[in-house]
This record gives C-alpha cells, structure tokens and sequence, in this order.
C-alpha cells in the first residue's frame, strides 16, 4: 500500500476499487483525527462538547436517511418520527431493567420493525409517492406519541436513565462524548462495510437503475423494504443516544421540521456519500449556532432594533434551514462532499489540473 | 343517531372540503404543468392571507382593493419563485425538486412569523349578517360565501381549460412538452403561468379561510391536508382534486363525530386523512381518476 495516491486511475484488481482506505495516509489520517476528538474533552467546554455530541447522533440518523435516499434512491419525510420512536423505546426499555448499553440497541432493532411496517408501501412505491406515504407516517406517529402514555409519557414527557457501563455511569458530556464517539465509529465502519457487500451494492443498483437490477436478479421489494429497514435501524440508534443524552424525551421533539432537518443533512452533506453524512450533520447542528453569532454580532444596532433579531431568533435560524437547503440545491447539488472531493483532486493534480 | 347532526357535521365537511378542492386544484394544477409536487402550497395560502390582512388593517384598504392588491402580489409571487427556484432545478431527479419546495416551505412559514408574529389575527368583519339558515341548518354567513368562492374558483377554472388560449396551451404542455413546444407553446412561460396562477387561486382560499378562522400559521398545514386530497382524487386529475378534496373534507368531519361519540382517541380530526392516504397508497396509488402509469414494479 502506497503513501500517496497516484494522479491517475491505475487499479488492476477489484479488490483495490473496493478498499475503504486507498492510501495509507487516509487510513492514518483517521486515526490521527480520532485521537484528536478523544481528546477533545481535555480542551473544549461543556457547551462545545454538547455540540459534539449533537453532531454525533445527527450524523448516524443522517447516515441511515442517506443509505435510504442517497444510495437507495427512496424518499423519507417521516425520519424524525422514527428517531423519536426509538428514543421513546430505548426508555421504556430502560425503564424495564434493561442496561442502557443494551436498551440502545434493541430500541434501534425495534424500530427497524416499526420501519419495515411502514416501508410495506415502500416496496410497491417510490419517488413521491414513497414521499407523501412517509409523510403520513411521520404525522401517525407523531400522533401515537401523543396518545400512547405508557409508551412516551403521553404530553408531559419521559424521563430516562443515565447510560451506565461497569459501574460508571457517563451522564456529562465530557464522558458521554466517549459513548457517542463509539458508536458512530461502530455505525460508520458498518456502513462504509455494507456499501462493499452484495447487498450495499444490490442498493445503489436499485438506485442507478431499477430495471436493469431486476433483470440482473436483483428482488427489488426485498432490497427496497431492506433499506428502510436499515435506515430506521441508524434512526432509531441515534435516538436512543439523544434519549440517554439529554435524560428527558418530549414528545413535540420530533416534528416533521425534524424530519426536513435529516433530509437537508444528507443533501448538504452529500447524496450517497458516507463522510457527508457526518459532514451534512456538522454543518446542520452549526448553521443555527452560526445564526446565533450572527444576530449578537449585530444585538443592540440600528439592524437588530428595526428586524427585532434577538426576539425572533428561532424564526432567524428555521429561515436558515430553508435557505440553506434551497441555495445548496442550486448551487451545490452534490454537496459538501463533492466540494471536499474537488479540494482532493486539485492537490493531486497540481500543477497540472488542466 | 341524531340525523340533524349528520347533516350539519356532511354541510360543514363540504364546505372545508370545498376548500381543500380548491387547494389541490392548483397543486395538481403546477404538478400536471411542470410535474413539481409543490410542498410549499400551504405557503402560498398563508403568504396571501397576511398580506390581505396587512392591506386591510394596516393601510385600511376596502376589501375589493386589498383583495385586488394581494392578486397582483400574489401573481409576482409566483412567478418569482418559479423562476428564481424552480426553473435552475428542471431535469434534476424528483428528490432535488421536492427538497427545494420543502426548503421554500420551511423559509416562508418562518419569515411569515418573524414579519407578522405567531399569534391568530382577525379579519375586519365583512359580512353584517352573522348566520343565515339553509334547508333547516344554521350556517354562518362567512361560510356560505367561502362555499360560493370556491364554487366560483371551480367555474373559472372549467373555463380557462376549456376555452381560453392560454388553458389549452397549459394542456398541450401537460400532454407532452415537446409537441406543445414545436405548436409554438413557449413551455418556460407556462411554467411560470401555471405557479403565478396557482399562487393565485391559493391566495383565495387563504383569504377566505382567514376571513372565517383568523390568520395564523395553521393555514400551512392546509398544504399539507391537500396530499389525501390529491392522491385520493389522482395525482394529475383536477376533476379529481375536487372530488378528493371533498371527500376529504366530509372524513374529516365523520371522524371526529365517530371519535367523539364511540372511541375517545383525540385528533382524530386531523390525523384521520393520514390513515386513509396509507390505505390508499396500498390499494390503488393512482387514485380514483388518476392516469395509471405510477412509477410501481
């Protein structure tokens, strides 16, 4: 394995098109880039790392609604909806003397059942028909949270525990982080795996070309249902993250803005790229941040006083969401990943990029 | 069962029903034209409302000259965004198209609340009578004229399809792009005619629900109660947006009259559309009038 990555496509061997890292400076710069967030806690404060975390498990929600939209080719609008439902679950579980390391994924695997339901139509329909059906699931859902009081404490919330592992219980964020770091390592090195197996690429087939995989034996209701599965599985993970974080679930949380939120992480971070999951999710839990800089930057001006920024700040940052997503679309389609691959090319090429 | 509630709970389904036709109509109307599926229909209903509301308060317009003021906004509204948004998105997959409208949804319900606040807002009374009785039912004034717009904004939009120059060549486009194209239909114009005059129509409906519930932010979400609507009635049919609309409207209303009397759920009223678009995707995706070539394997 090569230091460097040579200007120019010489892979002779399937496997070389496969590897996750091709260089082994990639490899290294992972690794360097982990021993860095481990030690993030020595430097940053509660407030930074809390962003950390909410990076954390935005990203795996997004890495799932990215296996479904960006490499399956299905629509969701109803994420939030199952990232709530799992968040709810790993609590009840909790509650039930399950341990919380356990409690979060089997609310992840509950609501990977809960996913297939609703993807039953995902099987027979896609494009906006899958959309406007996982619409409705977002507002049945939200709904039975609502209604169901034993299962989310109905209007006034839930409570949950802290997460505990041999007798240490991680319930500040300078410790939590650690768990959150886990499992996204866990979340993404299964996902960059998936994407090089039969079925990851069964998946991008579906995607590419719906017929053309039926043809080559490809069963597509299987792969399409399979995929919302997975999906709602990473949902419901990183909910249950959220739940173990914040030790209070309520039940307006996950609205279908929520929802319109996962879907902008994965199309600013990149449709079908594993790395902008995380980075769609960096910029999305940053942007309302970088809103918030903005309007104290101007607090107590001429700006401030006629717009009323400090009172209407939550309006501020929802417009940002919007416009982020709608400037993105237009003016960088294949987002954030696509940019960093463009960065990637040019020192490769240079001098000679032309 | 009390046969005069039915009724009124059937006339009262009717006439929102009315409403979500409406509504649907001109979302079918740019799906069919430039086959965007607009999620930000709801907006157009909540940005013409306010700016009605704003003319009529704030600058005490009459209410035919407010009403003619916020047409004409509404028609640049429309055209605008057709053409700032939607128009560098043309030939990208569904997924990009649909993202852009939630954006644009997401971005004016926030702006709408930043500019005019989160509280409802009444309109200045328009009508002296407050309730007229029909056929036995006390109906309220407001609600018999809101049945009579949308009974107009129907007519109108039988007529514009067809006789008027421009509704047939909105159809020739709908029917295939290129054919309507080389018949020297300019496709880019209709494009923006179909969003200026579906903003429009939305615009209408918004000020009628204004005038009836006040105006507040809840008037988006009649874009999304336009999905049952649309899918029930499939997805390019404006006979069947209307047929949907009502349909739904009538649902709505038996609903919450069932869960109140037998099951004590709660929000049946609005939750009751979403299991029915479920039931409907499962047993027949293009809904009652729809063309069948729904992208399904």
């Amino acid at each position: 394995m090569t230091s460097m990555a040579p200007a120019g496509d010489f892979r002779t061997a399937y496997r070389a098109d496969t590897t996750i890292f091709p260089t082994r400076n990639a490899r290294l710069a992972l690794l360097v880039g982990l021993l860095v967030l481990c030690a993030a806690p020595l430097a940053l404060g509660r407030y930074e790392l809390g962003l950390l975390i909410a990076i954390g498990y935005s990203a795996i929600a997004a890495l799932g609604l990215n296996i479904l939209v960006g490499f399956t080719g299905q629509i969701s609008i109803g994420h939030a909806a199952f990232f709530g439902f799992g968040a709810f679950a790993s609590a009840l579980l909790a509650e039930h003397h399950v341990p919380v390391p356990l409690a979060i994924w089997g609310a992840g695997l509950m609501t990977a059942v809960v996913g297939l339901v609703f993807g039953a139509p995902a099987a027979r329909l896609k494009g906006l028909y899958l959309a406007i059906a996982t619409l409705a699931a977002q507002f049945i859902l939200e709904d039975f949270f609502a209604r169901a009081r034993w299962f989310s404490g109905g209007v006034a919330g839930r409570v949950t525990e802290p997460y505990t592992l041999f007798g240490l219980r991680f319930d500040r964020e300078e410790t939590y982080f650690y768990i959150v770091l886990a499992h996204v390592v866990v979340m993404f090195v299964a996902a960059a795996n998936l994407m090089r197996t039969r079925d990851g690429r069964a998946l991008v087939a579906v995607r590419d070309h719906y017929l053309s995989a039926e043809m080559m034996g490809i069963n597509l209701a299987y792969y399409r249902t399979l995929s919302f599965g997975i999906a709602s599985f990473y949902a419901g993970v990183a909910g249950a993250l959220y739940a173990h974080y914040l030790l209070f679930v309520s039940v307006e949380a996950f609205n279908i803005l929520y929802s319109i939120q996962f879907l902008a992480m994965v199309i600013i971070g990149g449709l079908g790229s594993i790395m902008g999951s995380l980075m769609g999710a960096a910029f999305m839990v940053l942007l309302p941040e970088i809103v918030q800089s903005a309007a104290d930057l101007l607090a107590g001006g001429m700006i401030d006083r006629v717009l009323r920024l400090g009172a209407s700040i939550s309006f501020l940052r929802e417009m940002a969401i919007g416009a982020a997503i709608i400037l993105f679309l237009i003016f960088e389609p294949d987002g954030l990943a696509h940019r960093w691959r463009m960065i990637r090319a040019y020192w490769k090429l240079y001098p000679f990029s032309h | 069962m009390d046969t005069t509630l039915l009724f009124q709970l059937v006339l009262n389904g009717l006439i929102v029903g009315a409403l979500y036709g409406v509504v649907a109509m001109s979302f079918v109307l740019i799906y069919k034209a430039s086959q965007v599926v607009n999620f930000a229909q709801g907006e157009f209903l909540l940005v013409g409302a306010w700016v009605c509301w704003w003319m009529l308060t704030h600058w005490q317009l009459p209410i035919w000259a407010g009403f003619l003021f916020t047409l004409a906004f509404m028609t640049l509204f429309g055209i605008v965004l057709q053409v700032i948004v939607l128009r560098p998105l043309v030939g990208e997959p569904v997924i990009s198209v649909i993202m852009a409208t939630v954006g644009l949804s997401i971005f004016f319900q926030a702006l709408m609340k930043w500019i005019f606040g989160v509280f409802a807002q009444p309109f200045p009374p328009i009508f002296t009578v407050e309730r007229v009785h029909v056929l036995g039912l006390e109906v309220q004034s407001v609600y018999l004229a809101s049945l009579g717009v949308s009974a107009l904004i129907m007519l109108g939009f039988w007529w514009f399809f067809t006789y008027s120059k421009h509704g047939l060549a909105m159809r020739a486009t709908a029917y295939d792009q290129q054919v309507a194209q080389s018949l020297g239909v300019s496709v880019p114009k209709v494009f923006a005619m179909s969003w200026a005059i579906s903003a429009v129509v939305s615009a209408v409906a918004g000020v009628v629900v204004g005038v009836v519930n006040g105006v507040s932010s809840a008037l988006s979400f009649y874009g999304i109660k336009v999905f049952p609507a649309v899918i029930l009635g499939g997805l390019d049919s404006i006979v069947g947006a209307v047929l949907g609309g009502l349909i739904i409207g009538v649902l709505e209303n038996v609903a919450q009259y069932v869960d109140a009397e037998w099951l004590n759920w709660g929000n049946m009223y609005q939750i009751a559309p979403f299991y029915a678009l479920i039931l409907i995707l499962l047993i027949k995706p293009y809904g009652l009038f729809g063309t069948r070539n729904i992208e399904r394997v």
